[in-house]
């Protein structure tokens, strides 16, 4: 079973007063966590990968309870995530798809009534790489308000060898959003889309 | 009740744990807080800016205490600071000036608790995205080698043309694995803001 070896941590949460329009009484809180995590993959092709999804399991779950702990927030009240990886360029994007289950399960397991999947996107490239992280609602994917993305970079990473992986979460609608759809008011939050 | 005109504050806090093979345990670690902010003076020239001298004493306080808490440290804690300006298109460098260099230091130093040396500063003017390195310096002594740093933030959609991105970065630790030589942070005495 391969440790995983993390090399860095980065977290960041922002908070968006407003975007031009009135001022929100509660900022709208966004985050993310990342780790440049060796690639134990990189260099050859390798047919048995999944094993590493146990390895990324605990990662997974350390992540998401530090994100919440950034964020400030108790766990009920991230109303939006998501997730993502940048492979390196040793890698393929076949690695960053381990990062599916642990990743998810991960936010799923400490926000209560998460019963959305949890949106993600990845993809192979160098160190600064940007990845536009997408962001659905946890109880109902298609509340309208809460779709967003967070761009997130690593300076220096991944090198050909890594892997950056991600989570993001978000305290509720976008700063001004207007945009109608299902409310999330108005949702059942058994199916994960209404 | 805020003098800035606030849209955004961010903060990330980097830190490492490997560097080039080795454990760094504890990680050494890096915090930026920025703030975006309205520029009241974008697309006109106004020769008075004392308004952003105002803007940048409130704002070295505010991102200087968001700093520290991300590091979860004391402030007496703080090692090595640094602070910069983006200003967006319809401003002009002066600006940055302005906020960064009159009253900015002062509540900064309060945040990190002394902090007699001279706070290393960069400022340019750049579009949405663009990257800002904030310069890195140990906070008591100048000449200390060790925490001669940078650290690199951006915000995807900032500065738009009549804002600014005001950045304050705080570090507990120097790089991860020096070995340069020059003044170490043991030998430093801290009352010039040298050595």
């Amino acid at each position: 079973m391969p440790e995983v070896k993390v090399r860095k941590t980065v977290t960041g949460v922002e908070d968006v007063f407003h975007e031009g329009g009135p001022v929100a009484a509660k900022p709208y809180r966004r985050g993310f966590i990342l780790k440049v995590i060796a690639n134990p993959f990189a260099g050859e092709y390798v047919e048995d990968i999944q094993p590493f999804m146990e390895d990324l399991k605990p990662l997974g779950m350390q992540m998401a309870g530090d994100l919440i702990a950034a964020m400030g927030v108790e766990p009920s009240g991230i109303e939006g995530y998501g997730k993502g990886a940048i492979i390196g360029e040793a890698g393929e994007i076949e690695h960053g798809a381990l990062w599916h289950a642990p990743g998810g399960y991960s936010m799923r397991e400490h926000v209560p009534n998460s019963t959305a999947i949890v949106p993600s996107t990845k993809k192979v490239g160098g160190p600064g790489t940007r990845l536009d992280v997408p962001v659905t609602h946890v109880a109902a994917s298609y509340v309208r308000s809460h779709f967003d993305a967070i761009e997130v970079a690593v300076e220096g990473a991944p090198r050909a060898d890594e892997m950056v992986v991600v989570l993001v979460m978000t305290t509720g609608a976008r700063v001004h959003n207007r945009a109608g759809g299902l409310p999330a008011s108005d949702i059942k939050g058994e199916d994960g889309l209404r | 009740m805020s003098i800035a005109k606030i849209r955004k504050i961010a903060v990330f806090v980097d830190e490492i744990h490997i560097e080039q093979g080795k454990t760094i345990d504890p990680p050494t670690r890096r915090a930026c807080a920025v703030a975006v902010i309205n520029n009241p003076f974008a697309g006109r020239f106004v020769e008075d800016l004392s308004d952003l001298m105002q803007v940048g004493e409130e704002l070295g306080g505010l991102l200087g205490r968001r700093a520290v808490a991300a590091l979860g440290i004391r402030p007496a804690d703080a090692e090595s600071y640094g602070k910069a300006a983006l200003v967006g298109e319809n401003g002009e460098l002066e600006h940055a000036a302005a906020i960064l260099h009159p009253k900015l230091g002062a509540p900064l130093r309060k945040a990190v608790e002394k902090g007699a040396a001279l706070v290393p500063s960069s400022k340019k003017r750049g579009g949405m995205g663009t990257v800002l390195d904030v310069p890195l310096g140990h906070k008591d002594a100048a000449y200390v080698r060790s925490h001669f740093d940078g650290m690199e933030v951006r915000i995807s959609d900032a500065p738009r043309a009549n804002e600014i991105l005001v950045a304050v970065a705080v570090t507990d630790s120097g790089r991860p694995l020096p070995r340069v030589g020059g003044l170490t942070s043991d030998e430093a005495i801290g009352e010039d803001g040298l050595r």
